[in-house]
């Protein structure tokens, strides 16, 4: 392939993927609406469209049209810079991240994934952690009590479940032997018996799969850890002080956020793409697709249906849950699941 | 390209390095010195170290600056106030100084030690071994060939979280 079309191709990927995760994004809230409202025995928005399926799009607009207010006590560079810097951030994480296998086009072969990066769960990894400015310093930089303390605790929190979520992610990484998250998926081929996938979840990472949901719930400040935001303390938390498009930004980093961990989740332990693949060629090319975008709305459920059920923790008991419960159960499974390697 | 890419982060790098000096705003230089630990991630993986970059990345622009800019909110630092008394002889000598100074260190490395024979970036550095910044060659360096020493910083370290943990216990 030569480096034109290298770069063509890149880009269509890179339009398509956006214009994905953005729609997912923006559906995301309806549908979080909508479940909740259907577990607490309401109906949720159903005005604008069909079962309100044009909410989305009116929010987009009232969020465009709303007055952009800068309140005068900011440090305005920072303050501008924030958000910026958590969606810049949010949105690069699904550039590695791998949709389905190689396909081919005519003579163009080409991964269903952006960048094919051998270090691709370190580099979501890193951007999780340079994410945390974006929290910190908008907090700081409104100059505001509610969101200084809101990222006091944001920051806190995220630093600390960021231990138990790497470490949580080891075990996969001894299987797989690699930090290419296509190689992990392909690790993960084959069957038990014939009818048990080998997906990560069913060989052994049960717990740590468990230690990274709980740990990507707190990364990403929902419920039941979204103190940084707790509304009935904190008025909105972090983001108090922002209007408009500039909220709006902080809230698209939030959902692209849970993306990102669902889409990390399908492919560290439930095998990414892998699934039953069947009949005609057309249908073959899209159903690894289609098992993969199960799985992450699956996730995406999940999410929405724990906010719907769990109340919000206390502070302390989050801090000593984190470093108390969930970073000693992730250095077992790290050593268990080492010793059954090395023992095998 | 190499050489290319090599030459615009390693001035963003110098450009935010001196940055962080002229600024008076404490935060701002923090973000300053994260835009060097990022820039400095970039050369490395210009120099094919995937994973030393990464952990660059993760380590001192993640774990280490939150922790500055963390110290920072909580202290509410203000803007550093201007000395009264700034030298004049300082101010008058101090930029051509540095220039000369700079020029005389580079003068010396290339009179001595060969500028024009180190080739920057890209894989001609590794000059057909096995390349160095991989996980494997790290976990190799790091568990094997220096595996006492490193497990002796560890509990070096250890023994700092300790102290630090004994030194801000309120007492009862």
């Amino acid at each position: 392939m030569t480096i034109g079309t290298y770069i063509l191709v890149s880009l269509i990927k890179i339009v398509i993927v956006m214009f994905v995760l953005l729609t997912g994004v923006a559906y995301t809230t309806l549908a979080e609406r909508k479940v909740i409202a259907h577990i607490q025995n309401r109906w949720g928005p159903s005005r604008v469209g069909p079962f309100g399926i044009w909410q989305p799009l009116a929010d987009g607009l009232k969020f465009i049209f709303k007055e952009d207010i800068t309140p005068p006590f900011v440090y305005k560079p920072i303050y501008l810079l924030a958000p910026v810097l958590s969606l810049t951030m949010a949105l690069t994480a699904i550039a590695v991240v791998p949709i389905g296998p190689w396909v081919s086009i005519g003579s163009i072969r080409t991964p269903l994934q952006i960048a094919d990066v051998n270090i691709g769960l370190l580099i979501i990894l890193g951007l999780g952690s340079i994410a945390v400015y974006g929290v910190a310093l908008a907090g700081w930089s409104s100059n505001s009590k509610y969101s200084m303390l809101g990222s006091l605790r944001a920051t806190a929190q995220m630093v600390s479940y960021e231990i138990a979520l790497g470490l949580s992610l080891v075990g996969v990484l001894i299987y797989a032997g690699s930090f290419s998250l296509r190689d992990i998926v392909n690790a993960q081929s084959g069957t038990f018996l014939g009818f048990i996938p080998k997906w990560n979840i069913f060989t052994g990472q049960f717990i740590a799969f468990f230690i990274y949901i709980m740990a990507a719930y707190a990364e990403t400040n929902r419920i039941p850890f979204d103190l940084p935001e707790a509304e009935t303390e904190l008025v909105a938390g972090y983001h108090t002080e922002y209007s408009s498009m500039k909220f709006a930004m902080f809230f698209m980093a939030e959902y692209a956020n849970m993306f990102t961990v669902a889409c990390l989740a399908s492919v560290l332990f439930l095998g990414g793409w892998l699934g039953p693949v069947f009949g005609a060629p057309i249908l073959q090319a899209v159903l690894p697709v289609f098992w993969f975008v199960v799985k992450v709305l699956a996730f995406i459920f999940i999410y929405i249906w724990v906010r719907g059920t769990l109340p919000r923790f206390r502070y302390d008991q989050l801090m000593a849950f984190g470093w108390k419960f969930l970073l000693p159960l992730a250095i077992a499974n790290i050593l268990v699941t080492a010793l059954v390697v090395a023992l095998k | 390209m190499h050489l290319v890419l090599f030459f615009i982060f390693g001035a963003v790098c110098v450009g935010a390095a001196i940055n962080l000096l002229v600024q008076k705003h404490p935060i701002n230089s923090a973000l300053s010195l994260i835009v060097v630990m990022g820039s400095l991630a970039l050369l490395y993986l210009l120099l094919g170290a995937e994973f030393v970059a990464a952990i660059q990345v993760i380590v001192y622009a993640g774990a280490v600056m939150v922790l500055f800019v963390f110290v920072i909110m909580l202290l509410n630092a203000g803007e550093e106030e201007v000395l009264p008394h700034t030298s004049r002889v300082a101010v008058t000598l101090g930029v051509p100084g540095l220039i000369v100074g700079f020029a005389i260190g580079v003068w010396v490395i290339s009179r001595y030690a060969g500028l024009d024979r180190i080739s920057i970036g890209g894989p001609q550095v590794l000059n057909g071994t096995e390349a160095f910044g991989n996980p494997r060659s790290v976990a190799q360096l790091l568990f094997r060939d220096f595996l006492l020493p490193f497990e002796v910083t560890s509990i070096l370290i250890l023994i700092a979280i300790l102290g630090a943990v004994v030194l801000a216990r309120r007492e009862e």
